[in-house]
């Protein structure tokens, strides 16, 4: 109990050590601060009985809808600063910050294109028509009345992230752009059954309510197999954020083809070439060339913990744990290397291990203190395996923007400080 | 769909094909009656994709270069820059030559493949602060004024759905199909 209780004051010294060493002003500041916190932290700590034992708690329904505690406030999407606008933008998820599989609704990435509409479900009507033999139109009321289905499967924005410098210093910054939710709605292939499809469909445009009226075409074969109409995530109804009241849901596709606040499903012979599908969401090669419908985001994984921008704060047993998620199915496999990329070695895989959703590796680790190079690599049910940026750059240049699955190794100081190796 | 751009027409045939053998079994199947009828009107309304590679959908209507001008003038101008040099939104003049340099600069004029996604899009989502608001013959002309500052239109034309779809863009054979994997 003792040694227990010298714990904050052994954290307290060492800030003031690295204080001084910035300046004589700022450790003064900075140890007062210290020593204020660690006398009100002893307070509550054994053999003492914490203030919040002492009286009640706020009563049950104090809030109508819960938020975290007041200590996570600094678990929060991470928006970047010096966007030139924000309506067609994106924020972050903190995935360093996060367990298990599932992203909470609030902290799921976000990607507009022309801001996030405010939409009335009763004034919401999804239209369905072009070469279908009856065309129709549904209220929210009609689309909940389908037979319904429950699935987790991850989103991931295409440029998750980009393949120029500069690299970012976190998971976040790297690949942020992913989130994973439990989604309730309907499959399509139900839906386009209600007003049959005539022999010649062969793709799907999909529009959003949004300001953007963001569109994008689907091959018929993907809205017949796993595609789904959605209107609620993680239990409850979507976030506006994500979609409210209608999306489609593309497992495995890149997330803008995900169309948000789904208002109309057009049945075509032929994609419609938007903005987004050609001058967008495609992928330029060092020689001028661009590849066009590259739906599939290709097997991934990253380590959150420990990652860039956190610290070890001593030598000794950290467990090494990460995520993992393929386009094309399941997760069979997570490497770790702590050698540079030299040798590999298998972690574990945390059940559930589902098709195209976020997948969680462990791997228990004893650090010895002196500095390393940790990296994760991910084979999914394809034997496809998650290649290094170099390997992805000489064949795609650097120019492609989309679709960088690179392998993201952290490098970790001999005091405890992780950077992203790669910057 | 690992293919090149070419062989995209009878290989999304011969995928339609293979779907219709799991499809039309389940056609048979018992409908949930659920929805209704969408009016014709209904549907003409919000029908407004284009499209891009063949101008199917393009509205009646037309504008000119000159109008083309002004509408810019008022309504893009402040996001796209004067001469369409880009500024909080995309440049959408020049680039031409750059797509394989290091810096490549993807405009209208040297990365869109299709000119009428241009009517498209403008006409769905821009002006950013006001879309849906220009009139068909507006989306025209600011269609045909930034074409026309990418060199691809005189200043004396006209753009209507015809001689719109008939505009081939200088970057429209530089897209090939996924060929992914192709990383190991």
């Amino acid at each position: 109990m003792k040694q227990e209780s010298d714990r904050p004051s052994a954290a307290s010294r060492r800030r003031f050590l690295q204080g001084a060493v910035v300046g004589g002003v700022a450790a003064s500041a900075l140890s007062r601060d210290a020593i204020a916190e660690t006398a009100k932290a002893a307070d509550n700590l054994p053999p003492n009985v914490p203030e919040w034992m002492k009286t009640p708690g706020d009563p049950a329904g104090s809030q109508p809808y819960g938020t975290p505690s007041e200590y996570e406030k600094n678990v929060v999407r991470h928006v970047p600063k010096n966007a030139p606008q924000y309506l067609s933008a994106a924020s972050r998820t903190p995935l360093q910050d996060l367990d298990g599989i599932i992203t909470p609704n609030g902290l799921f990435y976000e990607r507009h294109h022309g801001g996030v509409p405010n939409i009335d479900p009763a004034q919401h009507r999804l239209v369905l028509h072009g070469l279908v033999e009856k065309p129709l139109i549904f209220t929210m009321e009609d689309i909940r009345r389908f037979p319904s289905q429950s699935r987790i499967h991850f989103l991931e924005c295409s440029g998750n992230p980009i393949y120029t410098k500069p690299y970012g210093k976190t998971a976040s910054d790297l690949v942020g752009l992913l989130s994973c939710a439990e989604w309730t709605g309907v499959s399509l292939k139900l839906v386009l059954q209600e007003a049959g499809l005539k022999p010649e469909a062969k793709w799907v445009v999909a529009e959003g309510a949004d300001a953007a009226a963001m569109t994008r075409s689907i091959p018929i074969e993907k809205c017949l197999d796993d595609a789904m109409l959605v209107y609620s995530q993680n239990g409850e109804r979507l976030r506006p954020q994500q979609g409210y009241p209608l999306r489609i849901l593309l497992p495995g596709f890149e997330g803008n083809m995900n169309v948000k606040w789904l208002r109309r499903l057009k049945v075509t012979a032929e994609p419609v070439y938007s903005r987004e599908e050609t001058s967008k969401y495609t992928d330029l090669m060092a020689d001028g060339v661009a590849r066009e419908f590259t739906f599939y985001m290709e097997a991934k994984s990253i380590i959150t913990r420990p990652s860039g921008g956190q610290r070890l704060a001593a030598p000794g047993f950290h467990e090494i744990t990460g995520i993992a998620w393929s386009g094309h199915g399941k997760i069979r496999r997570v490497d770790i290397s702590l050698d540079e990329g030299k040798s590999w070695q298998e972690a574990q895989l945390q059940e559930p291990i589902l098709t195209r959703a976020i997948t969680r590796f462990r791997f228990p680790w004893h650090w010895d203190g002196k500095p390393v190079v940790i990296q994760s690599r991910a084979t999914d049910e394809t034997g496809y395996v998650q290649p290094t940026l170099a390997e992805l750059v000489s064949v795609r240049g650097e120019n492609s923007f989309y679709h960088n699955n690179a392998i993201w190794p952290w490098r970790i100081a001999a005091n405890g400080e992780i950077s992203n190796a790669q910057a | 769909m690992r293919k090149r751009n070419a062989g995209l027409s009878s290989m999304t045939v011969l995928l339609a094909a293979c779907t219709w053998q799991v499809y039309v079994p389940a056609q048979a199947q018992e409908r949930y009656a659920i929805g209704r009828d969408a009016t014709p009107a209904e549907i003409a309304a919000w029908n407004i994709d284009v499209g891009g590679n063949n101008g199917s959908n393009l509205p009646p209507g037309s504008g000119t270069v000159e109008r083309g001008r002004a509408v810019y003038a008022e309504q893009c101008a402040s996001c796209h820059g004067e001469k369409g040099q880009g500024g909080i939104g995309d440049r959408l003049v020049g680039g031409e030559g750059t797509l394989a340099s290091p810096k490549p600069v993807k405009t209208v004029g040297s990365y869109w493949p299709y000119a009428p996604t241009l009517f498209d899009y403008i006409r769905r989502a821009m002006p950013m602060n006001a879309p849906q608001s220009l009139s068909d013959p507006d989306v025209y002309a600011v269609s045909a004024y930034v074409l026309h500052m990418n060199g691809l239109l005189p200043s004396d034309a006209t753009l209507d759905a015809k001689s719109l779809s008939a505009i081939k863009m200088p970057n429209r054979d530089k897209f090939v199909g996924d060929p992914r994997p192709d990383v190991k």
